[in-house]
């Protein structure tokens, strides 16, 4: 496919930044959490994405979405990044649904893909532990009890936790933590006993919580894909939801990089506009010329997907890594190149280098994701 | 049979009979890049052959038009020749500074009479061009440049010198920028010309770089003549023509950036070693390895978005303002990264252990892109100033 946008995309993309700019600001975000929001996004807003079938935009239509692929869900999210869109697209249309279309029964799907894509249902992903990301070191349990299984064990990062109807817990059935065989995911539904979900206030003003099983018991029918083999389809998961979540930071990376070369032209010191300075302007065009190959390697990432391709572990990683290092970059140089007016609150700066942060920590960091790289490239 | 499989079939069969067996070996060094000119430099009589063959057909040159001596081809030809030639793995016929610069500012620039003159002498390989751009008060400030030409009726008289003429001393002519006026700002005035490089009033001294014998020259004018019917353009109006050409430079330097084929990674591994990981035993050269690899594979990327959106018709984006900047800077990571996996060896100068110090040379010549065909940092200057929208100082 070729490293370009058709008409359509571009009609969606279009769309969605007007949608996104009218009822999903940052000044939404910042009214969300000025009045403590527990959920954490808008029902209304919500309620209008699904109405537009983005919940199941890359869901296949055989199972009730769009079939539009992942590169519409990505121009979404990118769009959700420049806006700072506070919505389960994240959590349930792109890690959720993913992983649901890559371990599931064919009978599994039909019972949540079409609730997904109608927005009857919300779905989450519960699988780091720790204080990073490394899923071969889940310690959660699964322990078989006649025809059920018991779960034990904690979960953080879990997005819209207090929201989701069901979560996707990864617990271990059988082997060690370091292991990559023996990891099983299992449907919970969120009433379930001994279940408790607790609200974890993050520095992006999302919904993000934390998950308790304690002796909770789910049926065997539970079980997303063979017990003990989720290892395979789950990477593939994280794989795209990566390059998901590369996406937006792409949108974060643009946002502020645009409003920066604004304030640039327009703040004055020393009797001129600050952008004159060559000192500030070989920065921003470096910043520029990253942002550049930002695009190209999340466009090409999503045609990977779209594509068919297998082995997608690799252009996830470069996507990830190159998206973490470019964010990092554009949100540090957004407040140094704001200066004081950055570090306020009341300046809605903050809010990207908050959010871009803990997108960037999410499956991965850049440290993960360039070791990674390194590995798969073979040294 | 459609037209173009019909042309493929008819091309395929006149390259069988006329690209000679030893035109359609790998190209092992510049000896094998066959440039033309009055005196050419041959290292096998076939390269001659093989360019006159082609050149009769036009398809040296083959998207220029017939009137000029070019075959006259449409793209989608052009490609299946490419494609054809590629399959035998014929050469190049000719190479040259006629065929890559100054011909694309004739045929934009050029007046009639100077298209009918010069091109078809291009296509032909009959004459070799150099480029007179940079003076030695010249470089980043081109506009500065000070190489006077006066007015003598019917020709100019030229005085001044100019620095870094790739390939002077095996030149036959020269199209060069000089200062036909002093009253208005620097960028006016300037004049672009074409003189005969065999005269009495045209010396050319050869320069040493840090990596050894290089292709520039320092070029001297002393009274040298050029015809004012080979003035191109108006009367200085040679500022503009020099911008166009630029630009066609930065895309050939831009080019270096171009992945090499193992990669830095895999000979770090061999030289180096692995960890009981599998990864490479220097934890901070690997860093800084997969960072140039991952830089690569995403200017990689860029380069075919640039080139996608440009066929899907998006026109030319903001991206290629990057290329010159960042394949350049990009080249030179990758040279220092060879110097630190392969160690000793890449510090070799002469010698057959050495390669003849191929790596040394590779690595402080990598130096000079990002100086070549407008620094990086007159690069950034561009993209805050014509992207970004940032105001001058």
């Amino acid at each position: 496919m070729p490293l370009v946008l058709n008409e359509e995309q571009i009609m969606l993309k279009e769309s969605a930044a007007g949608f996104l700019a009218e009822n999903a600001t940052v000044a939404h975000l910042r009214a969300l959490r000025d009045s403590g929001s527990e959920r954490g996004f808008s029902d209304d807003v919500w309620n209008d994405m699904v109405q537009m079938g983005w919940a199941g935009i890359a869901i296949p239509e055989a199972f009730g979405g769009l079939g539009y692929g992942y590169t519409g869900l990505g121009l979404l999210l990118e769009q959700a990044g420049r806006n700072l869109s506070a919505s389960p697209l994240q959590a349930t249309v792109l890690v959720a649904s993913t992983l649901i279309e890559a371990v599931a029964s064919a009978q599994q799907k039909e019972q949540l893909l079409p609730a997904i894509a109608a927005g009857e249902k919300l779905v989450t992903l519960a699988l780091q532990e720790g204080s990073h990301h490394a899923p071969q070191q889940t310690a959660f349990t699964a322990t078989l009890s006649g025809e059920d299984y018991i779960l034990n064990g904690t979960k953080v990062m879990v997005a819209d936790a207090v929201s989701a109807d069901t979560f996707i817990v990864i617990a271990r059935t059988g082997g060690e933590p370091g292991e990559e065989k023996g990891l099983s995911a299992f449907l919970v539904d969120s009433g379930e006993a001994g279940l408790t979900v607790q609200p974890r206030s993050l520095i992006d003003s999302r919904s993000a919580g934390a998950l308790a099983c304690d002796n909770v018991r789910v049926s065997a029918a539970n079980l997303l894909g063979a017990p003990g083999d989720v290892w395979l389809g789950l990477n593939r998961a994280l794989d795209i939801a990566n390059i998901g979540l590369a996406s937006e930071l792409l949108g974060v990376s643009t946002e502020v990089f645009e409003r920066t070369v604004a304030y640039l032209q327009e703040r004055k010191q020393f009797g001129r506009v600050i952008g004159s300075f060559q000192g500030l302007q070989h920065r921003a065009a470096e910043l520029f010329a990253e942002l550049e190959l930002a695009r190209s390697i999340v466009l090409k990432a999503l045609h990977s997907i779209d594509d068919g391709e297998q082995e997608l572990s690799l252009i996830a990683s470069a996507a990830k890594a190159k998206l973490c290092e470019v964010a990092q970059r554009a949100t540090n140089e957004a407040i140094q190149m704001h200066g004081g007016v950055g570090m306020t609150d009341e300046y809605d700066i903050g809010f990207f280098i908050k959010r871009a942060r803990v997108v960037q920590h999410t499956y991965g960091d850049y440290n993960y994701h360039l070791d990674r790289f390194a590995q798969l490239s073979g040294f | 049979m459609s037209d173009l499989e019909q042309f493929r079939q008819e091309t395929r069969v006149w390259l069988q009979e006329n690209c000679p067996e030893t035109m359609r070996r790998p190209i092992k060094g510049f000896g094998d890049i066959y440039n033309g000119g009055r005196n050419p430099e041959i290292d096998h009589p076939d390269q001659r052959v093989w360019c006159d063959r082609m050149a009769a057909r036009g398809w040296t040159v083959p998207h220029w038009p017939k009137d000029y001596g070019g075959g006259g081809l449409s793209k989608e030809e052009v490609n299946i020749l490419g494609q054809e030639m590629g399959a035998i793995g014929a050469r190049r016929a000719l190479d040259s500074f006629g065929i890559s610069m100054l011909g694309p500012a004739l045929l934009h620039f050029g007046s009639e009479e100077q298209k009918l003159e010069h091109l078809p002498k291009i296509v032909r390989g009959d004459i070799r061009w150099c480029q007179g751009y940079s003076e030695p008060n010249s470089g980043s400030d081109l506009a500065s440049l000070a190489t006077r030409a006066e007015d003598e009726g019917d020709h100019y008289l030229i005085n001044g010198q100019k620095i870094w003429t790739s390939y002077a001393d095996k030149s036959d002519w020269i199209f060069c920028l000089v200062r036909t006026d002093n009253s208005g700002t620097k960028h006016q005035g300037i004049s672009f010309v074409l003189f005969d490089m065999a005269q009495e009033g045209v010396t050319t001294r050869p320069i040493k770089l840090i990596s050894g014998s290089s292709p520039f020259c320092e070029t001297f004018f002393d009274d040298a003549i050029a015809d004012k019917k080979n003035l191109v353009g108006e009367e200085g109006n040679g500022w503009t023509i020099a911008k166009y050409l630029l630009t066609h430079e930065r895309e050939m330097i831009s080019a270096f950036g171009a992945a090499p084929k193992k990669s830095v990674g895999q000979v770090a591994l061999e030289n180096i070693g692995a960890d009981p990981s599998g990864r490479l035993a220097n934890s901070i050269l690997r860093q800084n390895i997969a960072q140039y690899q991952l830089d690569t594979l995403a200017f990689g990327a860029t380069m075919a978005r640039v080139g996608d959106e440009s066929k899907a018709g998006q026109g030319l984006g903001a991206a290629s303002s990057i290329f010159k900047y960042y394949g350049t800077e990009l080249n030179k990571r990758r040279n220092e990264l060879n110097l630190a996996v392969v160690g000793e060896p890449a510090l070799g100068w002469e010698g057959e252990e050495y390669h003849d110090g191929m790596i040394s040379r590779d690595w402080l010549r990598s130096k000079a892109n990002s100086i070549e065909g407008g620094t990086s940092e007159i690069q950034l200057n561009i993209i805050a100033k014509r992207v970004l929208g940032l105001p001058d100082a």
